[in-house]
């Protein structure tokens, strides 16, 4: 299993070909923009003492798409507020782009699952809320938000107001937010969750896409192994609470990836049997798990 | 905040009378009103009461008109109106500035918000003893009174408001690294309307009937006081045609109608119906 594993990876440096044509800089592997050495958190009140996240250590390059698979509750989001700034850890520490991290900013912008939108304002003026805030001027923003508008293929919509949009079509709004002030990593928070399975597969296309045009580092929780397999260059597999990381798992595929291939289920496979199993212990000889 | 565009859905929602079964409505209710004064002049034609007991129709319309004709009915709604909106204004802006501290500082929600709602209980009457000893009879003793009519009610419901706005769409404002103020200005403020507009209105009514017992008591000028003056002269006619006065003032120019439906109409736009 090891080796199907080490030649799928050495198909890897195929990926960030195709994405140096345009930055051979952002794509460099060694380029580590997040580094997260130790981390614990408990949240500790009158009536809960809760070990959320227990000695995480992990690195993510520029460049990269990384998943994170793990039952719910174990600390998923805990991981992705503590990167985003939002909340501080317990012990241990986060560098990014070299410095500490210490609370939020629109470098690491956040797309939560749902309910994230601003009812009162339509769909053109929440993509340019993050502008706003960041302080782009007024002349510029309108020819930011058309781009992404349209980037998401919403520039038909950009007057509606959020209760008449469609689930896939928030979560496109929530991305164009987000891209629209270009932060250097994109966390996602099991973003595609709440969508029925056919709007996820478009979506899930569409961020491939996206992906590979803005050379975002992307941060991207789920608990759907295909969509790991899917969309992840790294997979990280955790523990139920305490959250600890069990396995990382490197998807070393083509892309854009198509979710029917037999790889990519292959590899959904693999993730769900690290997932599964209390006992995983497989231990790439690359270096394709570690726990 | 308000576009121009905003601007013109609040006018057109308030006056247009396009749909044909609001139109229904109306005609339905002017005819009951109609009715009813028909009612009213045959039971004064029964002679079941003395005419200074219950007087027709016609002289109470007499008395509204001499009032109007000789400009003091309109001295006195100026006068009346112009203390609600002082009043009412005034109360908004700190009420709102009360119920958005509660509602983000604990410790304050813990100590204050324990005392605005044990204020809240108070019927604003109460105030006016206070109000007369700390201000004498004039214009800041009244403006009081209908300040704490309705400044509770309005903190309270600005606190929940704010309470009410779903976690992600704070916290997205943190995310895009928000200063306080701008997450105050761009989410807490349009967040909370929603759920302002009930406390709003409540608020309204108590200082309406705060004012209109001031009014009575010890204020110059004004419908309350007009009320009074018709006591005093033995003026039945008068007294019922203030008070007739008073049901158009509030209904006609009421609150309801221009202040709060606009606001639940933009609520409903935004929101969609499931808010409003
Ligand atoms: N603010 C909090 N206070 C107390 N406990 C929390 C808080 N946030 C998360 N937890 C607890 O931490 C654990 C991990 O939660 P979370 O990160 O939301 O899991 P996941 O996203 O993987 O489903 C859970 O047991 C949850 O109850
Ligand atoms: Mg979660």
């Amino acid at each position: 299993m090891s080796t199907f594993f080490s030649i799928l990876d050495a198909v890897r440096p195929d990926r960030p070909r195709t994405r140096n044509a345009e930055n051979p800089e952002a794509t460099r592997r060694s380029d580590v923009l997040l580094s997260v050495s130790n981390i614990t958190k408990r949240f500790k009140t009158s009536r809960h003492d809760t070990m959320a996240l227990q000695d995480i250590s992990l690195d993510i390059n520029q460049g990269e798409f990384i998943c994170v698979v793990g039952p719910s509750g174990c600390g998923k989001s805990t991981l992705l507020n503590l990167i985003a700034g939002l909340d501080d850890p317990t012990s241990g520490q986060l560098v990014f782009d070299g410095k500490r991290v210490e609370g939020s900013g629109a470098d690491r912008v956040v797309v939560f699952q749902e309910a994230a939108l601003y009812p009162w304002l339509n769909v053109r003026a929440n993509v340019e809320f993050g502008l706003k805030i960041k302080g782009t001027p007024r002349s510029e923003r309108k020819d930011i938000v058309d781009r992404y508008l349209e980037l998401v293929n919403l520039t038909k919509f950009d007057k509606a107001f959020v209760h008449e949009l469609l689930g896939g079509m928030k979560q496109r709004v929530q991305l164009a937010r987000a891209l629209a002030v270009e932060p250097r990593m994109l966390l996602m928070d099991e973003p595609f969750a709440a969508l029925d399975a056919q709007t996820r597969d478009v979506l899930q296309q569409e961020l491939q896409e996206i992906w590979a045009r803005t050379r975002a580092t992307i941060f991207f929780i789920t608990h759907n192994v295909r969509e790991a397999a899917l969309l992840g260059d790294r997979v990280f597999v955790m523990t139920p609470g305490p959250g600890r990381i069990k396995a990382e798992i490197t998807v070393g595929l083509r892309r854009p990836r198509d979710p029917d291939t037999h790889a990519v289920v292959d590899f959904a496979a693999e993730i769900r049997s690290a997932l599964q199993n209390d006992e995983y212990t497989g231990r790439g000889q690359e270096g394709n798990f570690a726990i | 905040m308000l576009s121009s565009e905003t601007a013109q859905l609040w006018l057109s929602t308030a006056f247009s009378l396009k749909n044909f079964g609001r139109v229904f409505r109306i005609v339905r209710l002017i005819a009951f009103y109609a009715g009813l004064i028909l009612l009213w002049h045959l039971v004064y034609k029964a002679e079941i009461w003395p005419s200074y007991v219950l007087p027709g129709p016609r002289p109470v319309f007499d008395q509204v008109w001499r009032y109007i004709d000789n400009g003091i009915l309109f001295d006195s709604v100026y006068a009346t109106m112009q203390r609600m909106f002082i009043g009412f204004g005034l109360a908004f802006v700190i009420g709102m500035s009360i119920g958005i501290a509660n509602a983000t500082i604990r410790w304050l929600d813990e100590t204050l918000g324990g005392l605005v709602h044990g204020m809240q209980s108070l019927p604003s009457i109460t105030w006016l003893p206070l109000a007369i000893l700390w201000f004498g009879l004039s214009q800041t003793a009244i403006i009081f009174v209908v300040v704490m009519g309705s400044l509770f009610a309005i903190a309270i419901s600005a606190r929940d408001g704010v309470r009410n706005i779903p976690v992600l769409q704070r916290r997205t404002a943190q995310v895009f690294g928000a200063s306080k103020l701008q997450t105050i200005r761009y989410v807490t403020l349009p967040g909370m309307l929603p759920s302002i507009a009930g406390g709003l209105k409540l608020g309204w009514s108590f200082s309406w009937r705060s004012l209109m017992a001031g009014e009575l008591i010890f204020v110059t000028a004004g419908l309350g006081h007009l009320l009074d003056l018709g006591r005093q002269l033995n003026n039945i006619s008068l007294v019922m045609g203030i008070m007739i006065m008073i049901m158009i003032v509030i209904i006609g120019l009421g609150a309801d109608l221009l202040l709060f439906w606009p606001l639940e109409n933009w609520v409903r736009h935004r929101w969609g119906l499931a808010a409003a």
